[in-house]
């Protein structure tokens, strides 16, 4: 995405290239163009783009891609922290 | 069989208006099952969407004079990027509405066409296993579905690359204002009563006027102005803003009579307030990972409070010492 670009080394992707059939469904779902295929398989090559949405790992058919996915929202990680530590739910969410 | 109307209503503008501005958000929907846009043959399209009315409208706008058939999902209102995060727009809704919609009867083929921005909460290869049904992931903007059909159903690079563009960062700005409105309200009422109870009712609305600026510069000016403000991290930003507004304020409401510890609370918390709103826009962003917001307000957060606590001190501290 030109002109965005988040922090830098964070995301929790991970891409087992050995278990990759090269399907192309990764590069076909991900917004953010993180994978290109290459020598019949996929490749990281925007690594520091991805937003941990989830929609590789789990289009993935061969369980090659693993990552934490979430939603990257200030607010919701505030409210699931209050939770944990037992305190009522706040008003709002994120999306 | 349902048929579509492809023009927007006045009723269908002022919803979505009412819907930006946070009024009566979750019963903006439209029944799930499958409708048909013209009049569609069996070997006609299937494209998949949400029964959120705003995600409902922009596609059957979009689809004018076309005949094609149009899948809704039970998302409970919600758009395809947020319901496929909560997986209500997800592998097992569709398969059940599959069957419920007895679409495999109404159509030929057995091919489904659905926005990019659902596919994490569907996993295509378990839908083609469970109903025979392939999926093809089209575009991102339903505003693309008309190039993608008429383009022998190819996604070009642009399709399928997400923008963030200042349109649509400031449509988002409504709600993220009225979200603040009662907690700012309710602190706007204690900062003029402890102002004036410290100093005097002019003093009190003073702040109350640098708090409210700080709320805009990190709910507002900070989105609009995202890409070109300096830093990757959303309270960085926030922070230059908020900073930028109180010096604007200082030179302009006559700063120069303000107390020594008032001045330096000033300066110290309102980028801080600024700083929590902008991080708090993370949540509309299309680009912030949950790695990166963690690791941001493990650091900002601590910060913020402590900016604002150091602040409240130095204030006490001018009066009574
Ligand atoms: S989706 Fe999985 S198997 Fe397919 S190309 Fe990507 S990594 Fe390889
Ligand atoms: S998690 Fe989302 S953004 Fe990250 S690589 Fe996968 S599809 Fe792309």
């Amino acid at each position: 995405m030109k002109g965005f670009s988040y922090l830098r080394n964070v995301a929790t992707l991970e891409l087992n290239r050995d278990a990759c059939i090269d399907c192309g469904r990764c590069s076909e779902v991900c917004p953010h163009q993180v994978f290109s295929l290459e020598e019949n398989k996929a490749r990281l090559i925007n690594f520091d783009a991805c937003m941990e949405c989830g929609a590789c790992a789990k289009n993935c058919p061969a369980a090659a891609i693993r990552v934490d996915a979430g939603v990257g929202c200030a607010t919701g990680l505030i409210n699931e922290w209050l939770r944990e530590q037992n305190f009522y739910r706040v008003s709002k969410e994120c999306c | 069989m349902p048929q579509v109307a492809t023009t927007l209503a006045f009723a269908d503008r002022l919803g979505a208006w009412k819907a930006r501005w946070g009024i009566g958000r979750l019963n903006y929907l439209v029944p799930p099952g499958l409708y048909a846009v013209g009049a569609p043959t069996p070997d006609a399209p299937v494209l998949v969407t949400a029964n959120y009315k705003m995600s409902y409208d922009i596609v059957r706008s979009s689809l004018t004079g076309r005949n094609v058939w149009l899948l809704v999902l039970e998302t409970y209102g919600i758009n395809v990027w947020c319901a496929a995060g909560k997986g209500t727009f997800g592998t097992e809704e569709l398969v059940r509405r599959i069957g419920i919609s007895g679409l495999a009867g109404a159509v030929m083929h057995r091919r489904l066409i659905l926005p990019i921005l659902g596919a994490p909460g569907v996993a295509a290869h378990e839908v083609k296993k469970q109903t025979g049904f392939t999926i093809r992931y089209a575009a991102i903007r339903a505003g693309d579905l008309p190039a993608y059909l008429d383009n022998g159903m190819v996604t070009t690079p642009a399709m399928q690359e997400l923008t963030f563009t200042l349109r649509e960062r400031s449509v988002l700005i409504p709600v993220e204002l009225v979200q603040a409105l009662k907690p700012t309200a309710l602190t706007a009422a204690v900062l003029f009563i402890a102002g004036a109870a410290l100093k005097g009712p002019a003093d009190g609305l003073t702040t109350v006027y640098a708090y409210l600026g700080a709320v805009v510069a990190g709910a507002a000016i900070a989105p609009l102005l995202l890409p070109w403000i300096p830093g990757r991290s959303f309270a960085v930003k926030g922070a230059v803003t908020g900073l930028t507004w109180i010096t604007a304020f200082y030179l302009l409401a006559g700063g120069q009579g303000w107390s020594v510890p008032a001045t330096a609370a000033a300066f110290l918390s309102i980028p801080a307030v600024s700083a929590f709103y902008a991080l708090n826009f993370t949540g509309c962003t299309n680009y912030t990972s949950r790695s990166g917001v963690k690791k941001e307000m493990r650091i900002a957060l601590p910060t913020m409070g402590c900016a604002v606590i150091f602040s409240a001190l130095m204030v006490l501290a001018g009066r009574f010492l």
